[in-house]
């Protein structure tokens, strides 16, 4: 396959699920090089699911995902487990358990950069240029870190693999305003240095200020997509969030 | 505002250790009204249910169902005066049949006593037989008749969910808690589903209090909705009135960033 040049990813109709269950039925997004790309929707619309399905920790039920690595070689990371797949060049920070809690700072991001090659010291150089913060925390134990650091670090050790593409899972949960804003200031500049990143969020506001183009997903399928501009000022973003229409025959309820 | 509420909700707080499940939340609903509770991922409505449906005590606040304080008393005391709750998954007896499950539900009303047992052995096989027949024509209403016989455990989500319903129908209570009675329905049976929310309401004038993530669903059934984040009462007032909310919208779709974008024209 040839895909076109400026694409780092692109997903094609993925179907995807849990035993007997389908979350997505049909879902297609693309992520330019060197973008930020932004899945937003409502609790249950399978955007967590869409990110497990691309990093093979939950395994397409159908569907194509293809990635351009460095060279622009296309892999379709369809059938490869995710330790394949971040030495392709694609790296996923999960919601939970994104770090090891029992150990060092150094020792999460030493286990991080297994898969890379090149010296841990030059690596850590620059992952700590990133994130200054985790510095003076080196030989801390993970689990005595705050909300915010552990998160830092969780997006570190996925960073210092190297990844071309980078992928978060609700990089905002359960942190402070305040730290959900030096999150999203950290995204920026990995995305500066030239890391395409593909965010899932619940805070959708935030993350579309900062996203090149979102798309929104609603019942495990694409329903509305733009640039992160466009999307800010679409009340059919928000219907899709407060009173989605079309699931159900409701004229029919109120006939009876 | 409103007719004497019959559940009636004042300063209520919940702490799980250091978190905040429930604070300081206060509302009314009132008597045969269908009310939606609606919120973010974590806002605590599961917990008010909890607090509501007396399966936790509330640190602060009272709770008054039709006049009585209710806050603390076990479950099975607000059940007894018509106070009822479903589950996110439902709770059926998988190893008895869905016509045992229903009956069983009948059979716990008060007045079903062991003395009437003991005492009045024909009494109790003609109250059996009235039960017996109350749930088949509740299984008719809920399309699960076919099923009658089958063990609940071979039952789907869906079904589960029914069934349930069913089981509180034969309970004949005054006022329901539903705990996302749409959650992991299939279409079809979910349309079934409010079906039978809005006839129960309609025909036996049953309060109801639902807890719904479907937007679509509980904005249509609903007459007035109540929002919470992150442990507070933020919103209330009508479906579409909730819909234009700018508080409620930003619970779910977060703050504007720094740099707000003008907000386009609010329309219905």
């Amino acid at each position: 396959m040839n895909g076109p040049r400026d694409l780092i990813l692109s997903a094609h109709h993925i179907v995807a699920g849990y035993t007997d269950e389908n979350i997505l039925h049909s879902v297609s997004l693309e992520v330019p090089t060197g973008a930020i790309v932004a899945v937003i929707g409502p609790n249950g619309s399978g955007k967590s699911t869409l990110l497990k399905a691309i990093y093979g920790l939950v395994p397409p039920r159908g569907g194509d995902v293809i990635f351009w690595d460095w060279e622009g070689t296309p892999h379709n990371l369809v059938g490869l487990r995710p330790h394949v797949i971040t030495r392709l060049g694609v790296n996923m920070v999960p919601q939970l358990s994104n770090i090891f809690p029992e150990l060092s700072v150094r020792e999460n991001l030493e286990i991080g950069a297994d898969v890379a090659s090149g010296r841990f010291a030059d690596r850590l150089e620059r992952v700590l240029h990133t994130f200054p913060a985790l510095k003076p925390a080196l030989a801390k134990r993970a689990a005595t870190l705050s909300g915010g650091q552990r998160q830092m670090l969780g997006i570190a050790r996925a960073l210092i693999a190297g990844p071309q593409l980078l992928i978060l899972d609700e990089p905002s949960a359960g942190l402070a305003p305040a730290v959900v804003d030096e999150v999203f200031a950290r995204v920026q500049a990995i995305n500066a240095e030239g890391v395409s990143i593909l965010m899932v969020e619940q805070k959708a506001r935030q993350c579309l200020a900062l996203s090149d183009y979102g798309y929104v997903l609603d019942m495990g399928l694409n329903r509305i997509e733009g640039t992160g501009q466009e999307l800010l000022s679409d009340q059919e973003v928000i219907a899709t969030y407060l009173g989605r229409r079309g699931r159900l025959d409701l004229a029919a309820l109120k006939r009876r | 505002m409103m007719a004497e509420p019959i559940l009636s909700i004042a300063g209520v707080s919940k702490r799980f250790g250091g978190v905040v499940a429930v604070n300081e939340a206060s509302f009314d609903v009132a008597p045969g009204s269908i009310t939606g509770l609606i919120g973010p991922n974590g806002a605590g409505k599961t917990t008010m249910f909890n607090l509501i449906s007396g399966f936790l005590r509330p640190e602060r606040g009272v709770i008054h169902f039709d006049g009585w304080r209710c806050d603390g008393r076990p479950p099975h005391a607000l059940a007894s005066v018509g106070l009822v709750r479903t589950f996110q998954i439902p709770r059926v007896l998988t190893r008895m049949t869905v016509l045992e499950n229903m009956m069983l539900a009948g059979m716990d009303q008060p007045g079903e006593q062991l003395g009437a047992a003991l005492y009045q052995p024909r009494h109790l096989a003609r109250r059996e037989r009235e039960i017996r027949d109350q749930a088949r024509e509740l299984l008719e209403v809920i399309r699960l008749s076919r099923l009658a016989n089958d063990y609940a455990g071979t039952l789907s989500g869906g079904q589960r969910k029914l069934l349930e319903f069913g089981r509180i129908l034969m309970t004949e209570p005054r006022m329901i808690l539903l705990d996302e009675p749409m959650a992991g329905v299939a279409p079809a049976l979910a349309l079934q589903l409010l079906d039978h929310i809005i006839a129960l309401r309609a025909i036996r004038g049953t309060t109801i209090l639902v807890i719904e993530h479907d937007m679509e669903a509980v904005m249509a059934i609903s007459d007035r909705i109540i929002v919470m984040d992150e442990g507070s009462v933020i919103a209330e007032g009508l479906p579409e009135e909730i819909q234009r909310n700018e508080r409620v919208i930003e619970a779910y779709l977060g703050t504007h960033a720094q740099a707000p974008v003008p907000a386009a024209t609010a329309e219905p």
